[in-house]
């Protein structure tokens, strides 16, 4: 080899490192563009909103006048819906990730079972939306009621908690399993004193993923009609009500019309005045603060489950 | 089962006969908590066939008025106008502008941060980054919408001084890094399947991290990697908060980004903030405009699944 090829050979072999390390900058640099957006995303929503989040802003009824308008009725009706969300998403979803990890045998039935959870992950949340006010509010007649809304909402997260408890299952050896049967157990006992106590903290994780799902979701509960003006909360149960002195059934509430957090937002981002926008600020900081804490409460109970893993 | 002796009956046998109706008992719970766990399972296919049922329904009622070939042509789209319109054709190109854009930032930015975080990253990097993009997928989009409104617009303005408040690009932008983290996780699963012997391979041969990366790396995942997209593009397609509050809600046939337009999405919001009568045209349009926007994100669905399968199945 002559020296002048060796040193186009070295000088090919220091462009390519040169690359190498180029690429390596470019790399660091797209992945912090996520980093950057959030941050600038939170600061940007603190400096808006953050002289409207007094206590006052947490107990008053959404107003005309933006300086005296609060989110008490956005917020009781998030928390609302999200109960029922819980209650009619959680056992659902466990006991169908139960059956197609644990029960399920090898035939088209199944095979036709987790190709809709697939398909229903990747279903627009509007269209939801749309199923909800088509069966819910008109067919059953529930109207556009809190009862919709998590119904709809529950709807939306089911196939997020059915692959996430299938997942905390997966995670289960089966010499669990055998030791059990081995034992006498039923395939019920086996899974009920042994698969769902070791899972709980990955079923745990998958409910507080969905629930900080459904707490922003927007475009489904619009769909179904909540109102972006609600100045009254929901009849707690057997509370009077002030017209009639009639006392409220226990489920009354179920059926009350009602708004949520970022219903309550985008109507407030809707509006021309500067002074309203500060408000959907103010409002947009407690639904993301909501969300990322739950979010990284998940994240969190995660790190720690693989690293208190007893097998 | 029932047969037994009872004549000759000790204690010995109606022990046994009393366990025997306790083990008949049992397998009957057993049966009837798997047929209630079977129930919930066949919820998913229940949700699925409710929506293709409602949405066929209410379109029925709405192409009754319409007809296919005036929905698919005709460029304007005016249900609440006295002489009202149905072309799909505005909310369609709204639609597919703000994807397109979205796809320019997330498909480079995507890829970039998937062969990073599979080939170059330290392990902690990659365990600190992740959570983080977590993160960002965890946002709100009602939040991203104030963002891309109040935020991204307002700094466009400033390279485009003639960009108007309501434009398809700032949203468009916004939605692309939202899918950013998608893009991100689904296509780094497919680098990091590819096995390590193929990048020893090729590392043996003299490559850098880089050139293993391009030449190697992605060709070997490319199925997974463009599986990440079309997900990606189904998740755009879908996205109706941002859109809704940032790029006008008029509709307007145009391909141009910096221009205001509705998408189908935000014309399903827009109608339904109203108070429609249950069972009018302009009622029964949303289902139509829904059917529609279903078709194309069930169509980019499988195909991202079928793609993701076919790599699957080859290491």
């Amino acid at each position: 080899m002559t020296p002048s090829e060796l040193q186009s050979l070295r000088e090919l072999i220091g462009r390519h490192k040169r690359y190498d390390i180029l690429f390596g900058l470019i790399g660091v640099l797209a992945t912090l563009v996520g980093v950057i957006t959030l941050l600038a995303l939170f600061i940007d929503l603190v400096l808006d909103g953050y002289g409207r989040l007094t206590p006052e802003f947490f107990t008053n009824f959404p107003s005309r006048r933006a300086s005296e308008a609060g989110i008490l009725s956005a917020w009781v009706g998030t928390a609302l819906v999200m109960l029922v969300t819980l209650v009619a998403a959680v056992p659902l979803g466990v006991a169908a990730a139960i059956y197609l990890e644990e029960y399920a045998p090898r035939n088209w039935i199944t095979e036709l079972i987790e190709i809709n959870v697939t398909n229903l992950a990747g279903v627009p949340s509007i269209v939801y939306g749309l199923l909800a006010l088509g069966l819910f509010v008109y067919m059953l007649d529930f109207g556009q009621s809190i009862l919709s809304a998590g119904l709809t909402l529950a709807l939306l997260i089911l196939p997020v908690l059915i692959v996430a408890t299938r997942e905390a299952l997966r995670a289960i050896p089966t010499a669990i399993r055998e030791a059990a049967y081995a034992l006498g157990a039923t395939r019920w006992q086996m899974v009920s004193q042994h698969l769902i106590p070791y899972s709980m903290g990955g079923i745990l994780t998958a409910v507080i993923i969905g629930m900080a799902r459904a707490i922003g979701e927007t475009a489904p509960v619009i769909t179904i009609g909540a109102l972006t003006f609600i100045a009254f909360l929901p009849p707690a149960p057997f509370s009077l009500d002030p017209v009639t002195g009639q006392p409220a059934g226990p489920f009354d509430w179920l059926f009350s019309p009602f708004t949520v957090l970022p219903i309550q937002m985008f109507n407030w981002v809707s509006r021309p005045q500067p002074a309203f926008l500060e408000n959907a600020a103010a409002t947009g900081i407690v639904i993301i603060v909501a969300t990322l804490v739950m979010n990284a409460l998940a994240i969190w109970l995660r790190y720690r489950i693989r690293k208190n893993l007893k097998w | 089962m029932d047969n037994f002796p009872t004549v000759t009956a000790g204690t010995v046998m109606t022990t046994q006969a009393h366990r025997l109706s306790e083990k008949k008992l049992r397998k009957l719970k057993e049966k009837a908590i798997e047929v209630v766990l079977f129930l919930a399972a066949l919820s998913a296919v229940a949700t699925t066939t409710a929506i293709v049922v409602i949405l066929l329904y209410e379109a029925a009622g709405f192409f009754e008025h319409v007809s296919l070939v005036e929905f698919f042509t005709n460029t304007q789209w005016t249900p609440m106008f006295v002489n009202p319109q149905y072309g799909i054709l505005p909310l369609l190109a709204g639609t597919l502008v703000t994807t397109g854009v979205a796809l320019m930032v997330a498909v480079p930015v995507g890829t970039i941060v998937a062969i990073y975080l599979s080939e170059f990253a330290p392990h902690v990097v990659r365990e600190t980054v992740k959570p983080f993009l977590e993160l960002l997928e965890g946002v709100p989009t009602v939040v991203y919408g104030y963002f891309a409104l109040l935020f991204v617009t307002p700094i466009l303005q400033i390279f485009i001084p003639d960009l108007p408040g309501f434009n398809m690009l700032g949203p468009g932008i916004v939605i692309g890094i939202m899918i950013i983290p998608y893009i991100a996780s689904v296509s780094e699963d497919a680098m990091r399947a590819v096995p390590m012997s193929i990048r020893e391979g090729s590392y043996a041969m003299g490559a850098t991290r880089f050139q293993t990366a391009i030449n190697v790396v992605l060709p070997a995942s490319i199925s997974g990697v463009l599986a990440a997209f079309i997900l990606g593009i189904s998740r755009a397609v879908g996205e109706t908060m941002v859109v809704a509050i940032a790029a006008g809600q008029q509709p307007n046939f145009t391909w141009d980004p910096t221009e205001p337009a509705a998408t189908i999405t935000a014309y399903i919001v827009q109608v339904a903030m109203g108070d429609l009568p249950h069972g009018s045209i302009a009622y029964q349009s949303i289902f139509a405009a829904g059917l529609v926007l279903v078709v194309m994100t069930f169509v980019f669905n499988v195909l991202g699944h079928l793609l993701r399968k076919k790599f699957r199945e080859k290491y």
